[in-house]
């Protein structure tokens, strides 16, 4: 019997092409961020709260996964951005190839800030790189505020934690605070933000963090350049 | 559930690097998991011994190594395995620690067995 020392990671063709994708977002300028959430802690509606926000001429395009339909992608074209939906026909989670593919001939414009929401589920997504600059995971108030604690992977892998429909606040036994602590347990440099796609309330500091990390990409980039 | 996913990648990790060593049989998977690499090991086994069956790569074995979350204190600099969510220094009582490992998903060696020189198959590849 003989050992033979592997050290390889598992998903290294996965990781290979991520680094690829990464590499070109940044020599492109492009902001990439990965959105993950269970379902229905909306993704989808957070989006188009925030393409609504963006002024007519902004160079943003946005992939939407799901295991099976168009519906995503219908309701996020409304806003005039060029959208396009992968569907992976039963896999629960996009990888690195599927961003690959759906950018090789796509968008027709060029683009600076690309979202990327992928399929709706809080564990599988968390061991995928897709190139993103940073993760973001939603979690609404009508989910349990000890996820963090049972899905640790993706809060330790996401730079923000959006806490979505806190106007249903006063009707659920949810404690924000309870939740908060225990994603900073995982993670304690994680980020919140706590907001409402109903009322609008927190969607500005939302599109702050955004505009922060555009900026911050811009600046490396020009660092690079000089 | 994509740890059949998972357990494909692992198999194809393991075969491509068997196939560096002609006419060794491959014998043992090696696989370090974290706690935090969002994979749980019972499915993981699972799709792993489906896979195995399939391919006709059994008795193969899949050892695996858990490895629970370490985080490193920014002030003592005291590398410690973190229990029940706890990431304080258990050195120096700093909250200041960083996360060192815990999402491990990496094959960290293969058994392989080597084929006697005359037997069949021991020539291919």
């Amino acid at each position: 019997m003989s050992q033979v020392p592997l050290e390889r990671k598992v998903l290294s063709e996965n990781d290979r092409i991520a680094a690829a994708l990464r590499g070109r977002f940044a020599a492109q300028g492009v902001l990439c961020l990965n959105l993950i959430s269970s379902p229905g802690s909306g993704k989808t509606t957070l989006l188009e709260r925030t393409l609504e926000a963006l002024p007519a001429g902004a160079r943003v395009a946005v992939l939407t996964g799901d295991i099976q339909t168009e519906n995503d992608a219908a309701r996020l074209r409304r806003f005039g951005f060029p959208v396009r939906q992968i569907t992976t026909g039963g896999t629960c989670h996009l990888d690195a190839r599927m961003i690959e593919r759906a950018l090789a001939e796509w968008p027709p414009e060029p683009f600076d800030l690309l979202f990327v929401e992928n399929v709706g589920n809080l564990v599988c997504p968390a061991s995928y790189d897709l190139g993103e600059a940073a993760k973001v995971v939603v979690l609404s108030v009508t989910e349990g505020e000890d996820k963090p604690l049972k899905y640790p992977a993706i809060f330790l892998k996401s730079q923000l934690l959006v806490l979505s429909k806190i106007d249903l606040l006063p009707y659920v036994p949810f404690d924000i605070s309870a939740a908060e602590n225990n994603a900073r347990r995982i993670h304690p440099e994680i980020g919140v933000v706590r907001l409402s796609c109903l009322t609008g309330a927190g969607l500005n500091t939302w599109l702050e963090w955004i505009e922060e990390r555009r900026r911050a990409l811009q600046a490396a980039r020009a660092e690079l350049v000089t | 559930m994509h740890e059949l996913g998972i357990a494909t990648a692992v198999l194809h990790e393991a075969r491509q690097e068997a196939q560096r060593h002609p006419g060794a049989r491959l014998r043992k998977i090696r696989l370090r998991l974290g706690e935090l690499s969002g994979v749980n090991e019972e499915a993981l086994r699972f799709g792993f011994e489906v896979l195995a069956r399939e391919s006709k790569l059994e008795p193969l074995q899949l050892e695996i190594e858990n490895c629970p979350r370490r985080q490193r204190c920014r002030l003592c600099k005291l590398t410690f395995t973190v229990a029940n969510y706890d990431l304080t220094c258990p050195g120096c009582g700093s909250a200041q620690t960083e996360f060192v490992s815990g999402d491990e998903l990496e094959v960290a060696s293969l058994e392989m067995e080597e084929y006697e020189p005359s037997a069949p198959g021991a020539q291919s590849s």
